[in-house]
């Protein structure tokens, strides 16, 4: 199976980390990426508060080149980037004189052909079942408490995926490879996000919690399926301790590192060692 | 030759600001067939309708054409005016010029020349108007009412006590329906069973009365006046007849873990058992998929323990037939599933809530239940998880109602009646628990209504907030929810021990099927539709088909019963009469030009086309041609769209009339 795939820059800049883990666990599943040839910044950052037809244009340009390379699916790992592809898919699908003026803008006829997906769909389309006969290794020592925060489900009326307010998708999967996903609060919480720079004490708090809590449930490890996610809860861990006293020596994994781990992957091929906070 | 009298209306100014009546009286006075043509204030008053009779005599008219309002509002009352000049009824027509001309247009010319065209069609229709005579139908005296809960109790009661006899079929075990699992009842406090019980022994003991529980309505047939109704008795494994009901079964059975649906799974129950203990029928049944016997054959218990011999393992379903001439829907509602995955991986709405997951997150019918002195716990109010009574308890308004986003669109109407007296009854028990109301907004239209939330609050302390809970999780036992005040403008965390979910009302499952069965018309939300919301509200569409409590739309306990009462005297003013009159204006089949393909048969929303046979003299069959039955048909004319053979027509709409109005505005 090929897919197309759109990095983003936090895949190819602070967490190539990610980047190799699901590079890596994909390709252990026979998964071929098809890096768009030329793609650029899926607007996620300033674009959409600060121009609305900006927003619209740059992730659309992405969609023609993807349609142009003939990709009839687009892999974005990052949320942030799905979202974002998703959502101007939808606005130009829904207006015939949007569509037509910001293809004029991008140079490309956009028709919103190439389906965009996150890389737990990706997970749902190779088929749990099938994941879980290739695995090698039993996930039986992690207590994963999943963490979707808040792009991976919502707007549910633009990405159309799981249960918004108490989504299951990752505890299934890892469920299906034998680790024991905890019940916990704070699994679609924020996580500060984009405050990392403007306003870090909101972030370190933000934080706190969200590792208190799985901690209290439980939970020996974190799994998240965003690089913004791995940020504020991995990097800023430290922060987090220092700013709160706190002992937190919580693990957070990408969706594909245990994946990858029960494929036999070993951790340094999936870019383990390189988190901030490692197993001992 | 024809005499057409034409009789246009100024309807004081409705008519007369936009189109020039007068000019209209004239140019409607020169089209081909009319006689004479006249105005008038009000057409519709007493003097109107003089004049109309006096001109019919005095000009010996064949035909007349009122010009005013909409023929729902007057036809009838123009008719009867004809009738009373001896000119058939039939031969009155209406034109529009008020609905579709005045209100809807500002020009006034152009107004005044569509409505003289209005009339032009009008008076070729009329021209080939005949006479009709009202089509009569016998009527059983018998009525059938499905759904036997306050509504349905009401309505069979009203109509058996002036001696009229009824059929009640009953779904559930017993009869009761929701109003049997209430603690106490808004806006009186008064207790829901003590109100309700007499009434359920009433409908047993009532000799007019036939119940039938366990049972659902399997087949409809015929029509108003003359229905044959199927009714399927499920298998009961009782012998009810020999049933003395004096539980040495139900407390010896060993099978005793299935969740109590009265008690909406917040207690348990044997597999023979009676749901509740003033039940009517005060007879048990058998769970056929939770008994021993029947599941694993082994077991018996209750047959060693029945002194009168009445369980029946070998009980089997049972069709009971019934001649019916009205039939009254009163089949109720059920709370909107909060939370429930949807099958394909996702949950419907309100996942941030954790029904289903919290034990201590119930819905305000469970809420009931805890209340109940006749409930799991005795009426003391203990939470489902560990059985300790809750100091703080949130309770949230809207819950699936007017949530367009994740619920329903509608206001289920009795949620801040049932919130306000929920925070009463937990505060009258603990006394110094605190009760918090997330709302949206307070609607307590109703006589003493609002009166019993400000005592909710103002006497009993309940802290009500404005404002939507956007998420709860469980921490140390505890639940914590947050959410918002928007009238302080702040965020707000309350740690509960208990959270009642206010969850918005939806019609009984399975009521789209009945609906069907009688030809009843259902909303989006699959609430039976009235005739007219304002003037017929108990009526429907299906001629002798009549609604009444929740099915039709949210309601609380005095508006169902009221709309009952409203059901049975209409079912009772319908029986008044030997004979049903019917509108004559319905499809008939030309047999003899009938192909008998029976597409009209398929396209029938009425039901209204059955197959005839033609046989010749020897009795040999000649063929098959279609047949209207004139009882059914409410002449819609789907038939005569459809009929290739040109073979059905529309009495009284005639697709020679319909020609004759097109070629009149060439």
């Amino acid at each position: 199976m090929e897919i197309g795939y759109y990095p983003g820059c936090a895949l190819h800049g602070s967490s190539n980390d990610y980047e190799m883990s699901v590079r890596a666990c994909l390709a252990a599943l026979g998964v071929r990426l098809r890096e768009l040839d030329d793609w650029i910044c899926c607007g996620a950052t300033a674009a959409h508060s600060l121009n609305h037809k900006l927003a619209v244009a740059l992730p659309a340009r992405n969609l023609g080149l993807a349609e142009r390379d003939g990709m009839e699916e687009l892999l974005a790992p990052c949320p942030m980037c799905s979202m974002q592809l998703m959502k101007a898919r939808r606005l130009l699908f829904a207006n015939d004189a949007l569509q037509q003026e910001i293809s004029a803008i991008v140079e490309l006829d956009v028709r919103g052909t190439t389906q965009v997906c996150n890389l737990i769909q990706i997970f749902q389309q190779v088929g749990y079942e099938r994941i879980q006969q290739a695995a090698t290794q039993q996930l039986g020592e992690f207590r994963p408490a999943c963490y979707y925060g808040c792009l991976l489900t919502r707007p549910p009326g633009v990405v159309q995926f799981d249960d918004c307010e108490h989504p299951q998708s990752m505890e299934s999967l890892l469920s299906e490879l034998g680790a024991a996903p905890v019940e916990w609060n704070y699994k679609t919480e924020c996580c500060g996000a984009g405050m990392t720079m403007a306003n870090e004490a909101t972030v370190l708090e933000l934080g706190h919690r969200i590792l208190s809590n799985a901690a209290a449930h439980g939970a020996n490890c974190l799994v998240v399926a965003c690089p913004m996610c791995h940020v504020n809860l991995d990097m800023k861990q430290a922060a987090i301790n220092q700013r709160y006293s706190a002992e937190h020596d919580m693990v957070v994994y990408y969706l594909s590192d245990l994946v990858g781990l029960a494929l036999g992957l070993a951790p340094a091929a999936l870019g383990i060692p390189r988190h901030f906070v490692v197993r001992k | 030759m024809a005499r057409i009298g034409v009789f246009t209306c100024w309807c004081g100014e409705n008519i007369a600001r936009n189109v020039d009546v007068q000019s209209v009286a004239e140019q409607a006075a020169q089209l081909p067939g009319v006689r004479c043509s006249q105005t008038h204030k009000y057409m519709c008053s007493d003097p109107g309708q003089k004049l109309i009779r006096d001109t019919i005599a005095a000009e010996r008219l064949d035909g007349v054409v009122i010009a005013s309002c909409s023929p729902h509002m007057h036809l009838k009352t123009f008719r009867k005016a004809a009738e009373h000049a001896d000119l058939n009824p039939y031969l009155v027509e209406m034109a529009n010029v008020r609905e579709q001309c005045s209100w809807v247009h500002s020009q006034r010319s152009r107004a005044t020349a569509k409505a003289v065209d209005l009339i032009r069609v009008a008076v070729a229709k009329v021209r080939h108007n005949r006479a009709l005579e009202p089509i009569q139908v016998p009527v059983t005296r018998k009525v059938l009412v499905v759904g036997g809960g306050v509504a349905g109790i009401q309505a069979a009661l009203d109509i058996a006590d002036s001696g009229v006899p009824v059929v009640l079929v009953e779904r559930e075990p017993s009869i009761g329906g929701k109003m049997a699992g209430l603690s106490e009842t808004f806006p009186t406090l008064d207790c829901s069973q003590c109100i309700l019980t007499p009434r359920m022994v009433e409908v047993a003991q009532h000799p007019n009365i036939t119940l039938h529980t366990c049972s659902e309505v399997e087949q409809v047939e015929g029509y108003v006046g003359n229905f044959r109704v199927t009714i399927r008795k499920q298998a009961r494994y009782i012998d009810v007849d020999k049933c003395t009901g004096c539980g040495q079964c139900w407390n010896a059975c060993p099978s005793k873990k299935t969740p109590s649906e009265f008690d909406y799974g917040l207690g348990k129950r044997t597999a023979i058992y009676t749901p509740f203990p003033q039940a009517v029928p005060a007879r048990p049944v058998i769970d056929r998929d939770a008994c021993l016997r029947l599941t694993k054959g082994r077991c018996g218990i209750c047959v060693k323990k029945c002194q009168a011999d009445a369980i029946r393992f070998d009980d089997q379903d049972e069709l009971v037939s019934e001649d019916i001439g009205a039939i009254i829907v009163a089949t109720g509602y059920q709370l909107y599933e909060i939370g429930k995955p949807d099958g394909q991986g996702r949950v419907t709405g309100y996942g941030e809530y954790g029904y289903g997951r919290y034990p201590d997150v119930i819905s305000s019918l469970q809420f009931e239940r805890l209340v109940s002195a006749s409930g799991p716990t005795g009426g003391e109010i203990r939470r489902p998880s560990d059985g300790a009574v809750p100091k703080t308890v949130v309770f949230i308004s809207c819950v699936g109602s007017r949530d367009n986003a994740k619920g329903l669109s509608y206001c289920s109407k009795i949620c801040c009646m049932v919130n306000a007296k929920h925070t009463m009854l937990y505060k009258h028990k603990v006394h110094d628990g605190q009760a918090h109301v997330f709302y949206m907004d307070i609607r307590a239209g109703g006589k003493n209504y609002d009166e019993f939330v400000r005592r909710a609050i103002e006497q009993d302390g309940a802290h009500y907030h404005r404002g939507r809970v956007s998420k709860i999780t469980q921490e140390d036992g505890r639940l914590i929810v947050r959410g918002v005040d928007t009238l302080a403008g702040e965020p707000l965390t309350i740690a509960a021990d208990l959270v009642v979910l206010a969850a918005a009302m939806r019609p009984a499952t399975g009521v789209e099927d009945l609906a069907q069965k009688v030809n009843v018309g259902y909303d989006e939300f699959g609430f039976l539709c009235e005739s007219h919301p304002k003037l017929r509200p108990v009526e429907t569409n299906a001629a002798g088909v009549f609604v009444c409590g929740a099915c039709h739309g949210p309601k609380d306990i005095p508006e169902s019963v009221t709309q009952a009462s409203a059901a049975a005297a209409k079912v009772l003013l319908m029986f008044s009469r030997d004979r049903l009159y019917r509108e004559p204006e319905i499809a008939h089949v030309q047999e003899s030009a009938c192909a008998g393909c029976f597409a009209c048969r398929r396209s029938c929303p009425y039901h209204a086309i059955d197959p005839a046979e033609i046989r010749d003299r020897q009795g040999q069959l000649v063929r098959r041609v279609a047949r209207v039955n004139p009882g059914l048909c409410m002449g819609c004319g789907t038939c005569v769209a459809l009929c290739v053979s040109k073979s059905v027509d529309l009495e009284g709409f005639s697709e020679e009339q319909v020609y004759a109005m097109v070629e009149s505005l060439r």
